[in-house]
């Protein structure tokens, strides 16, 4: 119990019906309850017509919980997940603007690429933009590094995330989505299989 | 047409230009017959079994009240006197018919005037289907002339809302829009439509009712190993003891509750919205929860060995202190929804379902038995409590009247069998609290917002969902005079609704809790009314105002057998509270008698 009271980060993952509004309707779940969300991707699935939040938040176990249940509980959301940090794979991916001048004479490009998994995206002779893909104080590690070389612009993405145990995960949307009866079907059709599909 | 204000020429003008575009339009060929957005809308309502509309037309939704010129023998259409009326007429409908509410409005102010009762409906889970007009599609966005955001102002009042901008979508979104508002656990669903979408001519294939949508589960899965472990608890039990909401009556499960209640003989008490899910009456009902229900009830949740909640979500006013909540019970939950399981109470076995099945499978599984010490216990308190409260209150010494000497009366002479629609305050809890309820769906009132203002046009909306069944709305002085222009819809629909309104001339609640914790600091609670009578007579209502107890049989009995609404205003004791009492942020335990 007292776990589940202890703040932390969570990825909170929800499959949706592409629907105007919803990103809304998601959204005051949070604010409502005064909660901050620390970052939002929202993007297309795999599946056609279906979409995928990733968001995170830092919260208690049993405040992520009921969150996830209202959430669900939403006309458009197929599912909804959360797990902890340790539960997912994720990243964030970051491009810094750098002038081309000052990278060239002052820093060894090589170096930096290496040892912060950089690229480099675009080199142009007035400026430089370098891309680096990791964690939070990886993508910031890079901040610090070119700070004294006068970085022009910088802007990191929002956090997607992979949960490792997702067996079956992609084949479960597909039949979920193949499981979406004709007009005639009969009332409840679906929730007599519903439990194959996702359990509730 | 050179006479009307600016703005409204305009809007004719572009009502015109846009019927000019699509009449030049392509019709279409193929079979179906080519129908506007708005008789689309109409035809919708027909199949989905509507009888009774309540709205305000207005600018944006013209289009609309113009094709409903030609239903009026389909759609009765009642004019109501101001939008939250409207809204809260069809939740009084939707409550005493078990139907779904339909309400129109216009866009921008008479969409936002729907907001509180959209707020009530959601949550109290009142089925309502709302539509509103909304601008040209075109001008969305451009601050045009009663242009608001209705969608974004409504999401989080709204079981589910969407925005028609063509006309081709409207069978599909109404059908949607019924089955939403109907299934799982009810709400209220706010359809918002451009005027361009209720102009334009479209190819009109019939209307198919909605009965799946992928994403939406109304109902879980009923987990038979739940109910197994539910039962074993249940059997194993002392001191089992039962709660329930309006659950049970959202899934007419009123045969089904009272035979798990009569084969398990567990005392049931009810929340304020679950009251007349069984006869007040009954044996096994013990009374009410909560902050103004029974003694018994609320002292012995923190006795009893298991709870069984069905159809409730333990709101902090019947819960009281959480953290002191039936910590000793073993919990048992039955909803259907299933973001109330441990949300205010954590439950040891959580029983997702719709109660109208789970409950018998229940049934099937728990042993018949009889608790008569532990039901002992609860006729214990009412004892006491009718010595040190109830008495007093029903049977009163003193000179003035008071609310539940009148309440008792209104037992006496309608026999239990009236629906009772009550605004909030104190009236509401004396009238929960003492009014008998013989059948279900007769406890008409806004329990989880508590919006004052409420049962004048809930009572009517409640008599033109029971139209054989006597409806009598208590209110308050205070809350009478948020929505009294109601009066008018009463007077031009001709509906029968008997209203008392008892007098203490005072916000009574407000002034109870100024009285008990402000150290009586009487704070702008001091309400002067007008002559409740004479503004009926305004409205051709006929009324009486009574002080004297001796005159209140035969004025309770005038109103009760005129023909037609009558207005009984009634003056009772200024200074009274209604007791038991759990203080805010008390436990249920900490129930005060006075
Ligand atoms: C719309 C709204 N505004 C304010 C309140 C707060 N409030 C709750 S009870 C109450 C007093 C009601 O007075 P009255 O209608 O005279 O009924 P009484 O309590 O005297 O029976 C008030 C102001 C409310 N519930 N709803």
């Amino acid at each position: 119990m007292t776990q589940d009271t202890e703040k932390q980060e969570f990825n909170i993952t929800v499959y949706t019906e592409n629907q105007i509004g919803l990103l809304n309707r998601i959204a005051i779940i949070f604010t409502r309850r005064k909660i901050n969300i620390d970052s939002l991707n929202t993007s297309p699935s795999e599946i056609e017509r279906i979409h995928r939040f990733n968001i995170v938040i830092t919260e208690s176990e049993d405040v992520v919980r009921k969150l996830t249940r209202q959430i669900e509980k939403q006309v458009e959301v197929l599912k909804c997940y959360y797990h902890t940090n340790a539960d997912v794979i994720w990243q964030e991916m970051a491009l810094y603007k750098v002038s081309t001048d000052v990278i060239a004479e002052k820093v060894s490009v090589e170096r930096l690429l290496r040892e912060n998994g950089a690229r480099v995206v675009v080199l142009r002779k007035d400026y430089t933009v370098f891309e680096t893909t990791g964690h939070r104080e990886e993508t910031d590690n890079l901040i610090s590094i070119l700070q004294p070389y006068g970085l022009i612009e910088f802007v990191r993405s929002a956090r997607v995330a992979i949960i490792k145990d997702s067996d079956g995960f992609n084949r479960k949307l597909r039949e979920f989505e193949r499981l979406e009866p004709g007009e005639d079907v009969i009332e409840n059709e679906y929730l007599n299989q519903g439990q194959k599909v996702f359990t509730m | 047409m050179n006479n009307l204000p600016v703005q409204h020429a305009g809007a004719i003008t572009e009502y015109m230009e846009a019927i000019q575009e699509i009449l030049t339009e392509e019709k279409p060929t193929e079979t179906g017959i080519e129908v506007s957005g708005s008789v689309a809308l109409l035809e919708a309502l027909i199949v989905e079994g509507v009888d009774t509309i309540f709205g305000y037309p207005g600018g944006a939704i013209m289009p609309i009240y113009d094709a409903l010129f030609d239903y009026n023998d389909k759609l009765n259409h009642i004019l109501v006197r101001h939008e939250q009326g409207g809204i809260h007429a069809g939740q009084g409908y939707a409550r005493s018919s078990g139907k779904c509410g339909v309400v129109f409005a216009t866009s921008g102010p008479g969409a936002t005037n729907l907001v509180t009762g959209l707020a009530d409906a959601q949550i109290d889970s009142t089925p309502l289907v709302c539509i509103t007009g909304q601008v040209f599609a075109h001008l969305l966005g451009t601050d045009a002339f009663q242009e608001t955001d209705v969608i974004n102002i409504t999401t989080p009042v709204t079981k589910w809302n969407y925005q028609v901008t063509d006309a081709t979508e409207i069978p599909e979104v109404i059908a949607k829009a019924f089955y939403i508002a109907r299934s799982g656990r009810p709400g209220p669903v706010l359809i918002d439509i451009t005027k361009n979408a209720q102009i334009q001519l479209f190819n009109y294939k019939g209307y198919t009712p909605c009965n799946h949508i992928r994403s939406y589960r109304p109902k879980p899965i009923v987990r038979p190993q739940y109910i197994q472990q539910a039962a074993e608890l249940i059997n194993e039990a002392k001191k089992p003891f039962i709660l329930f909401g309006q659950g049970v009556i959202l899934g007419s499960a009123e045969q089904e509750f009272k035979a798990f209640v009569e084969k398990s003989g567990i005392p049931a008490a009810w929340t304020v919205l679950g009251a007349g899910a069984i006869p007040t009456d009954h044996p096994l009902n013990v009374g009410m929860l909560g902050m103004h229900g029974n003694y018994g009830p609320n002292v012995l949740t923190n006795e009893c060995d298991v709870l069984i909640a069905i159809g409730m979500r333990f709101d902090d006013r019947v819960t009281g202190r959480l953290d002191k909540y039936a910590k000793q019970a073993k919990v048992i939950h039955l909803d259907i929804d299933p973001a109330e399981i441990d949300k205010n109470v954590k439950s040891t076995v959580p029983v997702w379902g719709d109660c109208k099945e789970t409950l018998p499978l229940l049934t099937a599984l728990v042993d018949e038995k009889q608790h008569t010490e532990w039901l002992a216990k609860f006729n214990d308190y009412t004892r006491q409590e009718v010595e040190q409260v109830i008495e007093k209150e029903l049977n009163p010494t003193t000179a003035e009247m008071t609310m539940g000497e009148v309440i008792k009366q209104l037992n006496e002479l309608t026999k239990g069998e009236a629906i009772i629609v009550t605004d909030v305050g104190q009236h509401q809890m004396v009238a929960c609290r003492y009014a008998q309820f013989n059948n279900t769906r007769s406890n008409v009132t806004s329990g989880g917002l508590g919006t004052m203002g409420f049962a004048l046009p809930a009572a009517i909306g409640a008599k033109f969902g029971a139209q054989d069944r006597t409806v009598v709305a208590i209110i308050g002085d205070g809350g009478f005079q948020m929505t009294c222009q109601e009066l008018g819809t009463i007077m031009q629909s001709g509906i029968d609704v008997k209203i008392i309104i008892l007098n203490n001339r005072f916000l009574g609640m407000v002034r109870q809790w100024q009285e008990l914790f402000n150290s009586r600091r009487y704070s702008f609670v001091d309400i002067q009314s007008p002559d409740f009578v004479a503004l009926a007579a305004a409205y051709r209502i006929p009324g009486k105002c009574i002080e004297d107890r001796k005159d209140l049989p035969s004025a309770l009995n005038e109103m009760l057998s005129n023909k037609g609404s009558f207005l009984l205003e009634v003056m009772v004791t200024k200074e009274n509270n209604v007791f038991p009492m759990v203080p805010q942020g008390c436990s249920v335990s900490e129930i005060r008698l006075k």
